[in-house]
């Protein structure tokens, strides 16, 4: 037991900082690297208190997939020109650093009042539909359960990652003007005697070659 | 303290959402570290789900988290190719000056 709340203390304060230094450091670079490192902390606790398929997937999509897809774009875009100016309010719209303040801690006070909240509704506990047994894995009972009773919104899910591939694909092709490229279909429906031409040279005159 | 409950883990997501939503407001540099924050408030609700499931010994939150992290995802490549996409046409992904709408 001490040793959970050892665990807990130190992942969770880990997380904390990284989130918060997300947020304030200077390079967005160094943002996104805090952003691995709130990832990784929250997955250990996801495996210590016995989530370990959402941990591991937790690593690989997000450590393995979106920060890297984050590491791309911000070394793709010239982020060096937009250097981080934190609460450098040159401008007169400023005005909504205390608002933003403000709203935030209202919503961390209402989430705490959660917290205490829960416990005033135990019946809540007793609606179970799907309980956690002990004697099949993590993975094991959420295959159990993701490929029966979810089924549909798992084909949904899938539907989404194909629509937003498709929509990202999209929104960045572009088709640039002078780049030489081969174009098999002009290539094979090329006919003879569009290749060549058979020209009748005059004397002192010479061939007159269209460009 | 020594003893961790439900209340640790929710309050561990409360104080990440809202570090989430204060780098929201209070960002004046490029927008990609918006997108990180929004990132950060969906590991904070994915933190709630998971550790209700956990304590109340109910799969469903899990399942639940599985299906947000797709969506978080989607959402990310998306996002981040609207922002590819700005950055070729304006020049310049700064929260203030994105301002062609007048909003």
């Amino acid at each position: 037991m001490v040793a959970h709340a050892i665990f807990f203390y130190v992942f969770s304060i880990i997380a904390v900082i990284s989130a918060i230094m997300v947020t304030v450091s200077k390079n967005t670079v160094h943002s996104v690297f805090f952003l691995i490192l709130d990832f990784i902390s929250i997955s250990c606790l996801f495996i210590m208190i016995g989530a370990e398929f959402l941990g591991m997937i937790m690593l690989i999509v997000y450590v393995g997939a979106v920060a890297v897809l984050f590491l791309f774009v911000v070394m793709m875009l010239n982020v060096a020109q937009q250097k981080n100016q934190w609460f450098n309010s040159e401008s007169t719209t400023s005005s909504h650093i205390p608002v933003g303040l403000i709203i935030s801690t209202i919503i961390f006070f209402e989430l705490i009042i959660v917290v205490g909240g829960w416990k005033y509704k135990p019946e809540l506990s007793d609606q179970n539909t799907t309980q956690i047994s002990n004697e099949i894995s993590n993975t094991h009972s959420l295959g159990q359960v993701l490929y029966t009773d979810y089924i549909h919104i798992f084909q949904i899910s899938g539907m989404i990652l194909l629509i937003a591939m498709i929509g990202a694909i999209v929104l960045t092709f572009r088709r640039r003007e002078g780049v030489k490229t081969q174009s098999y279909l002009k290539q094979i429906s090329r006919e003879r005697s569009e290749g060549i031409e058979v020209l009748e040279v005059q004397s002192n005159k010479g061939v007159k070659i269209d460009d | 303290m020594i003893e961790i409950g439900l209340g640790h883990y929710l309050t561990l997501g409360a104080v990440i959402f809202s570090i989430g939503v204060i780098g929201i407001f209070l960002n004046r540099k490029n927008i990609i570290v918006i997108l990180m924050s929004i990132e950060l408030i969906l590991l904070a609700v994915n933190i709630n789900l998971v550790s209700f499931s956990i304590y109340l010994g109910d799969l469903t939150g899990q399942v639940f988290t599985l299906f947000i992290l797709t969506v978080a995802a989607a959402e990310a490549a998306i996002g981040l190719a609207i922002i590819v996409v700005y950055y070729r046409n304006a020049g310049t992904i700064r929260v203030e000056e994105i301002d062609k709408l007048k909003g």
